[in-house]
């Protein structure tokens, strides 16, 4: 890089945040999806042990777009991705499991992984590996 | 007493013939530009002759709900009457910026993108009212696209009977394969919406999902 170009080059700050459900757990929907959006709306990188319900994240969504309110300046939406480990597991291995979340109150084999859009381009998801492309 | 019952007999069998008369709302869902407008048109055009809306090459074409009512869909004899929904894509981002590369003006590209948030809303909150939906995905995209998932599962939390269409068949990039390993617990069925291939095969699953409603 040019010395010159160095004036121009502006580093957004970000931090990774890490939320065990535990904090979450006994939280309403609506409690849940505010504390998880106000910490992404800090332009933090968010990692939720479990995983929202699939109106909670429905509901999320709803909610990043009416957070964008048409100037698109500091929020964009968000980046989304749910990661789990019990995706190949035969049908007594998946009763175990869903007797574990029942006792634990949530899928504990899952990790989601939200971030502004601002910060994170894209969250590429396969199933065995996770690939955060932030933005310049 | 008698008369009681033969009351009850013919109320529930009249209800049974409405119910079979009523029109199925089925919804098309799906991330933004994976041809939702486009099957619908098809089939839209294929059974009343009129579009349901316009179709662009720029993602969020579609950015608000979309309805035909009592299309009848007739398929080797059999006739279902449904009221199409086509839905705006559904996004977790919306960025004005992503419009300009399509050589877009900043105004437009900013409205577009403001009502494609609001579209977006409107999508989610129809969920709730659909009878059965087909989920449709772009075949030459990665579909381990979180907002794929997302859908998927709150049709299957609400029971709402779901239909996977993969479209763009049609194009070299297209990898079927791929669609089916990332969602092996339902049946995917891969069409050109542009070209009307493989409709068939989708007439026949929707008559079969149907019957879950």
């Amino acid at each position: 890089m040019k010395r010159g170009d160095k004036k121009g080059l502006k580093l957004k700050g970000f931090s990774i945040q890490f939320l065990p459900y535990s904090e979450i757990r006994n939280l309403d929907s609506d409690k849940r999806i505010k504390k998880v959006l106000g910490i992404i709306a800090g332009n933090n990188i968010l990692i939720v042990q479990g995983r929202l319900r699939p109106d909670e994240e429905t509901r999320l969504i709803s909610d990043a777009m009416s957070m964008i309110k048409g100037n698109f300046r500091d929020f964009r939406g968000v980046e989304l991705a749910v990661i789990s480990g019990s995706e190949e597991r035969n049908f007594f291995s998946k009763i175990k499991q869903k007797m574990a979340n029942a006792l634990s109150g949530g899928d504990m084999g899952t990790i989601t992984v939200i971030g502004p859009a601002t910060i994170v381009k894209e969250i590429k998801r396969n199933p065995k590996k996770i690939e955060l492309l932030l933005n310049k | 007493m008698p008369v009681k019952i033969f009351r009850n007999f013919f109320s529930r069998i009249f209800s049974n013939i409405f119910k079979n008369k009523k029109e199925v709302k089925l919804g098309f869902y799906g991330p933004p530009n994976v041809g939702k407008t486009s099957l619908a048109n098809r089939i839209c055009k294929d059974f009343t002759g009129e579009e349901i809306g316009s179709v662009s090459k720029i993602p969020h074409e579609t950015r608000n709900v979309q309805f035909k009512e009592k299309v009848e869909i007739e398929y080797k004899g059999k006739k279902m009457t449904f009221k199409l929904v086509d839905t705006p894509g559904i996004a977790t981002k919306i960025d004005y910026e992503d419009f300009l590369k399509y050589k877009m003006k900043k105004g437009d590209a900013k409205s577009r993108a403001k009502e494609a948030t609001q579209g977006i809303i409107e999508s989610i909150k129809w969920l709730d009212d659909m009878d059965m939906v087909v989920v449709v995905l772009d075949s030459t995209e990665n579909p381990y696209n979180q907002v794929n998932i997302t859908i998927i599962g709150n049709l299957v939390a609400r029971k709402i009977p779901v239909l996977i269409v993969a479209n763009k068949i049609d194009l070299k990039k297209a990898d079927m394969k791929k669609i089916e390993a990332a969602f092996p617990e339902y049946e995917v069925i891969g069409i050109s919406a542009r070209y009307g291939e493989n409709l068939e095969e989708f007439y026949e699953s929707l008559f079969k999902l149907s019957k879950k409603v």
